[in-house]
């Protein structure tokens, strides 16, 4: 199924996400409305949170289509920016901590 | 274009598929270009994206001061009753539906029913307009309570200029797009694509809407949910 002649795909399939996401949206603010806390609140909602990105890239863009050649050139550069994210978790924690050291009066 | 990428009907799947578009000297994106083009447009704002949700993380981490509630920020009072992030809830729904109806456009567009494709895009530009009208509330109502990119009167400072910077850009994104739909959609609609016969723009555009859709899963998980 090549995107040459355009991505055809059922419409039922598209429906059938929607209301998936529609059910992992809700999901994701009873995280919120139980008021989950601590190691159990974050594992549901980054669970959520990339079963929405999955469907959405994977079936509402096609990229679940398209051919590896254009998946990976686009979907693996991003995970440079995990680099990026773990050097400012770690400098955020070294302000944190001269701040708490120095500015707590 | 497309006749030279109907010829090599390889099927997708498989890393041999992936040597073979890359190592030789010829088109490596079976695609057409205006659709690659697209996807490495989306790929750089990702990283623009994450560069604001990364300094909004680490602002978060560093403060010593207590980061305000955002279950509690967001509350709505609706029938009497105060109602925890409601208003977020709602758009995030409003928002998938536009891509609902986004996925749907592309998919009668290629099956050149002009009327449908126009009509389930303009469909999705008025959802996105709802969002961007409910995010305007949502600004009024915070500034109103006196939330400032410098200071706040729930916590740290730095909730601020998080709030504005991340949902701005996302909302400059949303109102940009619904320019971009409603041109595309009038030009479906007087038959610019018929006469051409290449309904490709529609999904480049959907791909564009869905990208904002996708940035708002992770403003809703980070921002608003975290």
């Amino acid at each position: 199924m090549d995107s040459a002649d355009g991505q055809q795909h059922p419409i039922g399939l598209y429906l059938k996400v929607w209301a998936l996401l529609f059910v992992l949206s809700t999901l994701s603010y009873l995280v919120d409305y139980f008021n989950f806390e601590g190691l159990l609140r974050w594992t549901l909602i980054i669970v959520f949170m990339v079963l929405k990105a999955g469907f959405i890239i994977g079936i509402f863009m096609h990229m679940a289509w398209e051919r590896l050649a254009l998946a990976y050139a686009i979907l693996m550069p991003p995970g440079c920016l995990l680099i990026l994210i773990a050097l400012m978790a770690i400098e955020a924690n070294y302000t944190f901590l001269t701040r708490s050291t120095f500015f707590s009066g | 274009m497309s006749e030279t990428m109907a010829t090599d009907p390889a099927p997708t799947g498989g890393l041999t598929t992936l040597v073979n578009d890359w190592a030789d000297e010829k088109q490596a994106f079976q695609v057409p270009w205006g659709k690659a083009m697209m996807w490495i447009f989306l790929l750089s704002d990702t990283f623009i994206f994450t560069c604001f949700l990364t300094a909004y993380m680490n602002v978060r981490m560093s403060t010593t001061v207590p980061w305000p509630i955002p279950s509690e920020v967001f509350a709505l009072t609706l029938f009497g009753e105060n109602i925890p992030l409601i208003l977020i809830a709602i758009m995030t729904f409003i928002l998938i539906s536009s891509s609902g109806t986004m996925a749907m456009a592309v998919n009668y567009g290629y099956r050149r029913d002009r009327v449908k494709t126009a009509s389930l895009m303009l469909a999705t530009a008025f959802f996105g307009l709802c969002f961007v009208g409910m995010q305007a509330f949502e600004w009024t109502k915070l500034i109103h309570e006196g939330v400032r990119p410098w200071s706040n009167p729930f916590g740290a400072p730095q909730f601020g200029s998080s709030f504005f910077m991340i949902t701005g850009f996302h909302g400059l994104h949303v109102s940009a797009g619904v320019i971009y739909l409603s041109t595309v959609a009038f030009k479906v609609f007087r038959g610019d694509y018929d006469k051409k016969d290449n309904y490709e723009i529609v999904e480049i555009t959907g791909l564009y809407w869905h990208f904002v859709d996708l940035v708002w899963v992770f403003i809703f998980a980070f921002f608003y949910l975290w």
